[in-house]
């Protein structure tokens, strides 16, 4: 028995995109790394229509087909496995400084090398592009003004520090790991 | 009693006999009503299985209070299940203590930030109760250095510290326990993640010979200061057991290995040259030192491995009882020449580099494989699938011993399930992660209800199970009919309805630890295992269809489950009452107060 027919889940299957696109062409459905809203309101059954109707397709389309977007925690492979895996680069130990970065509420962290910005907006705009905030304008006096999120950092002594208080350099032999705060709690 | 005398000791009284013997006259002749407190003080102190100190520890007052005055051993489950002081108010005299933080689905990012589990609480209330306290194992706990530093001040003859998937500390606390703990015996940091202070802590060991028997840091990403640890294993002539980390090349391993020939444990670090060391490596004779660890049983490491230089290690692997090859990226032609040899394993971690055609060479090497895990080299979705159905199967039919197994896989057929479930009876664990969600049977495109309900029918010791793959509501029918015993069960993107965990919850009365992700089950479900909740250590429902309304009927119905709920970004504020994560526990102190923003508590 075909699973999918006795159900007849294709009529009553909830998408995104125009009445009478192709099923098949799943970037309507793309999952951002961010688990969240789309997460939460999608339903399953969403979800697992458009999958099982495509197992039929998958072997045809795998080659053509985009990967799909990655899924938290999904398949349950604890960091350090994903990350082991990557040869170790034949480089001298200055290259690459990569730091934890988390932000409030969401539950995962992301990871990045601080060595490949030049200064401080361009690792700003990769934040809030990608934790998808906006973090505002930076003034010595008053910090970040104009936005929820401040992004903050923990130094060598385990002190928070705001971001953009010291020159580029200083900021990233010492910078330990990046949080982004909403700004209610400071 | 007298066959059980200790010379030197006071011999217990006769009981009924209103005389002391001459050996006891020191002490006056007891109420009839101690003496039995006192025989059963000796007599429980041979009992270690904590199922059984638990029941003994109901039978009467009597027996609760001499259990807890004998009790050496604490294994806390839940570490909110109970406060600190309560656990030192009721057992005393305890020297060994066990303690589990946070539910597994945190190793997959799936837990806020900062959610909890805190050791602090814990070595402030047992440093000032246990000041003979020589064990702490810790899992998925969060710890400062501070706290390592109190341990290491509050228990002068500390000897074995093991911390497994925790975290929050740094290469500082580690120099504390090093510096403080001159009779530490274990350090055990498996899994663990310590941040990088700069601080060299292997030096921090005091100088002379060391009780050291196990020194485990393979995960720690930290260089090290290799000459201190040359230094501290050729004064440590107990050492048994050393995992090192992957900044230690092979030319460094031969170095450390030929001071521990002694070794049974032996965690390889990179297993190949470092850039620095260069060609100087190559002179040395890897395996002579293989050879000269006659006692090695237990292998692993390969974290950065040539594999040019495996053979080095086939003058053990006559004796290896277990490997641990899952960050080597070998192919079949790389793995043979080992596995042939090892006749003798029972335990195998491998990743799916192998093929099916690896696989197939365990199977006709290793007759005595009792656990089996085979990670992914492409932990993704989409990849490719190099191991598949037919690995499987190849394994149960050369395996039929096995009793764990841990298998990623693209591609899985009912018919491979249901034949490891009839070759291999004695399975205990059965964990089988088919990495493309909601993936059906490959050859017959139905669900694998078929497979799993097969696990469940024909493996009748199985107490942990985790499913994947397309599975409806008859899958989760035969889990709750067949699974008697199951304790633990893990549930990803399956099933149809609230059907599928009511049978579940109704079934399996052995459920300890359920966590489920991203299916749909709602409130109904959830109401129906009330008389079930208070018996487990936890439930975890992440992106279910469960509302606040129905978890507050559960606090409501069970007031001493904590039911917290668990927040994702940018879902705080909304008001639609959908539940992003409910966790929930039996407590016997109530709810926490040391939760973060994300975390509500009903």
């Amino acid at each position: 028995m075909a699973f999918e027919g006795d159900l007849n889940l294709e009529a009553t299957e909830l998408r995104l995109g125009l009445p009478g696109t192709a099923d098949h062409d799943k970037s309507g459905v793309t999952k951002s790394n961010k688990r969240g809203l789309q997460q939460a309101q999608s339903s399953d059954h969403e979800e697992s229509n458009i999958v099982s109707n495509d197992e039929n397709k998958r072997d045809h389309q795998e080659s053509t087909r985009p990967a799909k977007a990655q899924v938290v925690g999904w398949p349950p492979i604890r960091s350090y496995r994903k990350n082991c895996l990557q040869p170790k680069k034949a480089e001298p130990e200055s290259a690459g400084v990569y730091i934890k970065v988390s932000m409030d509420g969401v539950p995962y962290l992301r990871k990045i090398d601080l060595k490949i910005y030049k200064g401080y907006p361009e690792l700003l705009k990769d934040l809030e592009d990608m934790f998808k905030f906006k973090a505002g304008e930076y003034s010595e006096r008053e910090g970040y003004n104009g936005s929820e999120f401040v992004p903050t950092y923990e130094d060598k002594d385990g002190d928070w520090m705001l971001v953009g208080d010291v020159p580029w350099n200083m900021f990233i032999t010492s910078c330990k790991r990046l949080r982004i705060m909403k700004g209610s709690e400071l | 009693m007298s066959e059980d005398d200790e010379p030197g000791r006071p011999q217990p009284p006769d009981p009924g006999s209103k005389k002391t013997r001459n050996c006891a006259a020191v002490h006056p002749s007891p109420h009839p009503d101690r003496v039995l407190e006192i025989v059963l003080e000796h007599v429980l102190q041979f009992l270690t299985a904590r199922r059984d100190r638990n029941a003994a520890s109901l039978v009467c007052k009597s027996w609760y209070r001499t259990e807890a005055l004998t009790r050496s051993h604490v294994f806390i489950g839940n570490c909110y299940s109970v406060s600190p002081s309560r656990v030192t108010a009721r057992f005393p005299r305890v020297r060994s203590v066990a303690i589990k933080g946070r539910p597994r689905f945190a190793d997959f990012n799936l837990m806020p930030l900062n959610w909890g589990a805190h050791f602090g609480p814990w070595v402030a209330t047992m440093g000032k109760a246990y000041p003979w306290l020589e064990r702490v194992y810790l899992k998925r706990m969060s710890l400062t250095d501070r706290d390592l530093c109190l341990l290491g001040d509050s228990f002068v003859g500390f000897k074995e510290l093991e911390l497994v998937c925790c975290d929050g500390f740094g290469t500082g606390g580690l120099a504390a326990i090093a510096s403080k703990c001159s009779q530490l015996r274990v350090l055990d940091l498996s899994d663990t993640e310590v941040m990088n202070d700069g601080v060299d802590w292997i030096s921090c060991f005091p100088e002379g010979e060391t009780c050291l028997e196990s020194l485990i840091f393979d995960y720690v990403e930290c260089p090290i200061n290799f000459e201190a640890l040359e230094s501290l294993v050729a004064r440590s002539p107990a050492l048994k057991k050393l995992r090192l980390n992957r900044e230690v090349s092979l030319g460094q391993l031969y170095r450390l290995m030929v001071r521990a020939p002694q070794l049974t444990h032996l965690g390889t670090g990179a297993f190949g040259p470092s850039e620095a060391q260069g060609a100087s490596d190559q002179e040395y004779d890897y395996a002579s030192a293989f050879s000269a660890c006659k006692s090695l049983v237990c292998l692993s490491g390969f974290r950065e491995i040539v594999p040019e230089y495996l053979p080095a290690i086939y003058p053990v692997c006559a004796n290896l009882v277990s490997l641990n090859l899952s960050h080597a990226n070998i192919n079949v032609e790389q793995l043979k020449p080992i596995i042939c040899q090892c006749r003798k394993l029972q335990v195998l971690w491998v990743l799916d580099s192998v093929c099916d055609e690896g696989l197939k060479a365990v199977a006709a090497a290793c007759p005595d494989l009792r656990e089996l895990r085979v990670f992914p080299f492409d932990p993704q979705e989409d990849a490719e699938g190099p191991v598949s159905e037919v690995g499987l199967q190849a394994i149960s039919e050369g395996c039929p011993k096995l009793e764990s197994i841990l298998y990623f896989c693209q591609r899985m057929t009912n018919a491979a399930v249901i034949a490891m479930s009839k070759n291999c009876p004695d399975l205990v664990v059965f964990r089988l992660c088919i990495m493309g969600r909601h993936q059906p049977d490959y050859v017959t495109r139905e669900p694998m209800d078929e497979g799993f309900g097969a696990i469940v029918m024909n493996c009748k010791k199985l107490t942990r199970l985790a499913t994947s793959g397309l599975m409806t509501d008859r899958a989760f029918a035969y889990i709750g009919k067949y699974g008697k015993l199951v304790r633990t069960l893990s549930v990803a993107f399956a099933g149809d309805s609230d059907t599928g965990l009511k049978y579940v919850l109704e079934g399996c009365h052995n459920l300890q630890k359920l966590e489920i992700r991203d299916s749909p089950f709602g409130d109904a479900a959830l109401l129906s295992g009330l008389h079930h909740y208070y018996n487990m250590r936890f439930l975890w429902m992440s992106s279910c269809h469960l509302s606040r309304q129905g978890c507050r009927e559960v606090a409501r119905a069970l007031p001493r489950l904590v039911v917290e709920l668990l927040s994702y970004e940018g879902n705080e504020k909304m008001d639609d009452g959908a539940v992003d994560v409910l966790y929930m526990y039996r407590s016997l102190d109530g709810p926490r107060n040391d939760t973060s923003e994300s975390v509500t508590i009903l």
